[in-house]
């Protein structure tokens, strides 16, 4: 329980550091008296109307991506594994782009996450088709890379075949992820979604834990691996599906979060499962501060942050733990 | 009372079965060795009568619903994985998977059952070791430790001595042994005949995805049964202990 304590910390920390850092020097009590709507009205509007939604939505998207990594590593049983293996996120960005590249998206307010949304929903079902109810678990990588592979040329295609270099340009821009500019109505379209995600993730502890001995040991001991998969499917696709339908793609989160805490989380998959939920809210707060305070001016993008702290950040775990593994 | 019972059990590989029409049933007290040669049906068999496997035919285990099958068979599969490093308590400590509730931590009953099991394969002070950082043998006793904390009234293995030191192949038959003495039923395939012969109650030999023969390790282990389903030329020799098998060569 140390553990959960620590990442509480660390998860609130980052939180209240997101909604008191920014651009307008807003201090601490005028900040908490503006998000309750009192005070200064300039100060209300940018607590309640960009600070305020900018925040949430980083820390629901750290706790889809990091849920869902841990829960895909836990069911591949392999530390390399992470949501947008089963191409839901590749599906809702090619939904988003499009959404833009129609112009579909300016048809009314939520178009592009509703479409991003309805797309990876597509990619779920047809992972499901490809991989049958009872097949392994290499059966649901090969689907699902078949699938990414499919959303990322159609993507490209998109791109290819835009007219406009101001229309590429805003894809392009949507691509690399980002949490700014978000109104709370970004935060209750993806909230409901995400949260039942959530649920079916976390309802998978079980599971994880017996398929640690494999998939025959565990179903042996009661567990329903079809049950259990189509409940990933579904939970990885509502929670990182939403998640990609309001923020773009965000990468990395999945991969490093449940790699940096497993060692604290025993390596047990259903402590890993709400450890990794914590951290990748902070993993994302930070990266979403790291924006803010590198080069305000030039509008850093969420997904490009990630990256740049993830990848580093990866080959420096698999250098130190690369004895386990061996 | 029978704690297992197969009738007309058939297994296919696409249209080929595996095991072709298998009758048997366990009853408490039994330590049945499956022998045959690679390729005779004995996985299959095993799975199919847990119903990990489709089958036609019928099984008493898998005719019960997951959860309680889990209560009364523990499994051992061939393939031995550990995929996170645990430690090898927390591994054992799986096998009280089937009767904790969701998110529910140990009970006394069940750390208890873990520590028998720790004790019985010898694990005592391997405890809080890293089981991924463990040896091949090592992890083998681990996850067999890991099956004997389920604390079921059956148990079944799939070649559990594989790759084990002779002391540990010697120990690890030792608790099957004692395990039926105590009134449970171990089923296991085995690859020595000599230990095989010397540990079980009764041997159910395959062949070709039929059941060869059934009964006594005496009874079971002839030469002519060796050179007809193993395609071995063998010398047997009775002992106090059990028939002793020396194989001599092979009948091409």
């Amino acid at each position: 329980m140390k553990l959960f304590g620590a990442l509480m910390v660390l998860t609130g920390a980052m939180f209240l550091a997101s909604l008191f850092v920014g651009y307008a020097a807003i201090s601490i009590p005028d900040g908490l008296t503006a998000l309750f709507g009192r005070g200064n009205p300039l100060y209300v509007t940018v607590m309640q109307e960009i600070r305020l939604p900018r925040t949430l939505l980083a820390a629901m998207i750290g706790v889809s991506l990091g849920l869902s990594g841990a829960a895909m590593q836990g069911f591949l049983r392999n530390p390399l594994a992470e949501p947008g293996l089963i191409g839901v996120s590749g599906s809702a960005a090619l939904g988003a782009v499009i959404a833009l590249q129609t112009g579909f998206a300016a048809a009314f307010f939520l178009a592009l996450p509703i479409t991003a949304l309805g797309f990876a929903g597509v990619a779920v079902a047809l992972i499901l088709l490809l991989a049958g109810p009872r097949g392994s678990s290499l059966t649901l990588i090969l689907a699902g890379i078949a699938v990414s592979a499919f959303a990322a040329a159609l993507t490209s295609l998109t791109l290819n075949l835009s007219p406009n270099p101001y229309a590429a340009s805003e894809i392009m821009f949507w691509m690399m992820g980002s949490v700014a500019n978000r109104a709370m109505s970004h935060v209750w379209l993806a909230l409901p979604i995400m949260a039942l995600g959530w649920v079916a993730l976390a309802g998978l502890g079980r599971g994880l834990d017996a398929l640690t001995l494999g998939e025959d040991a565990a179903e042996a001991m009661g567990i329903s691996l079809s049950r259990l998969r189509v409940q990933l499917l579904f939970g990885t696709a509502a929670a990182v599906g939403a998640a990609t339908a309001v923020a773009g793609a965000v990468g990395f989160v999945g991969l490093v979060v449940p790699h940096i805490l497993r060692r604290f989380a025993h390596g047990r998959p259903s402590t890993l499962l709400w450890a990794s939920a914590l951290g990748g809210a902070a993993m994302v707060l930070a990266a979403d501060l790291v924006t803010r305070l590198v080069l305000p001016e030039r509008d850093l993008k969420l997904g490009v942050v990630m990256a740049l702290i993830g990848a580093p950040l990866f080959l420096h775990l698999i250098y130190k733990t690369r004895r386990e593994f061996a | 009372m029978t704690l297992l019972s197969v009738q007309n059990l058939t297994v296919r590989r696409g249209e080929c079965p595996v095991v072709d029409a298998a009758s048997f049933s366990i009853g408490p007290g039994e330590c049945v060795g499956l022998i045959g040669p690679n390729g005779a049906g004995k996985t299959s068999l095993l799975r199919g009568a847990l119903g990990l496997l489709p089958f036609e035919g019928t099984s008493s285990l898998a005719a019960l619903p997951p959860r309680q099958r889990a209560g009364q068979a523990a499994w051992l599969p061939q393939t031995r994985e550990i995929a996170w490093p645990m430690s090898v308590e927390r591994i054992v400590a799986l096998g009280r998977l089937p009767y904790l509730a969701r998110g529910a931590r140990l009970s006394p009953t069940d750390q208890n059952a873990v520590d028998a099991a720790l004790t019985r394969m010898g694990l005592q002070n391997f405890r809080t070791r890293l089981a991924t950082a463990l040896s091949g043998g090592e992890q083998a006793r681990v996850l067999i430790a890991r099956t004997l904390a389920q604390d079921t009234p059956l148990l079944m293995a799939d070649e559990p001595i594989a790759g084990l030191d002779p002391a540990a192949q010697i120990a690890t038959l030792q608790v099957f042994e004692t395990l039926a003495q105590e009134g449970r039923a171990v089923l296991t395939s085995l690859h020595d005949l000599s230990l095989a012969g010397r540990y079980c109650t009764r041997l159910i030999m395959m062949g070709a995805g039929r059941i060869v023969a059934d009964g006594t390790p005496d009874e079971i282990l002839t030469a002519a049964r060796l050179e007809e389903v193993f395609h071995l030329r063998a010398n047997i020799v009775p002992t106090p202990n059990g028939p002793l098998v020396q194989p001599l060569g092979v009948i091409q």
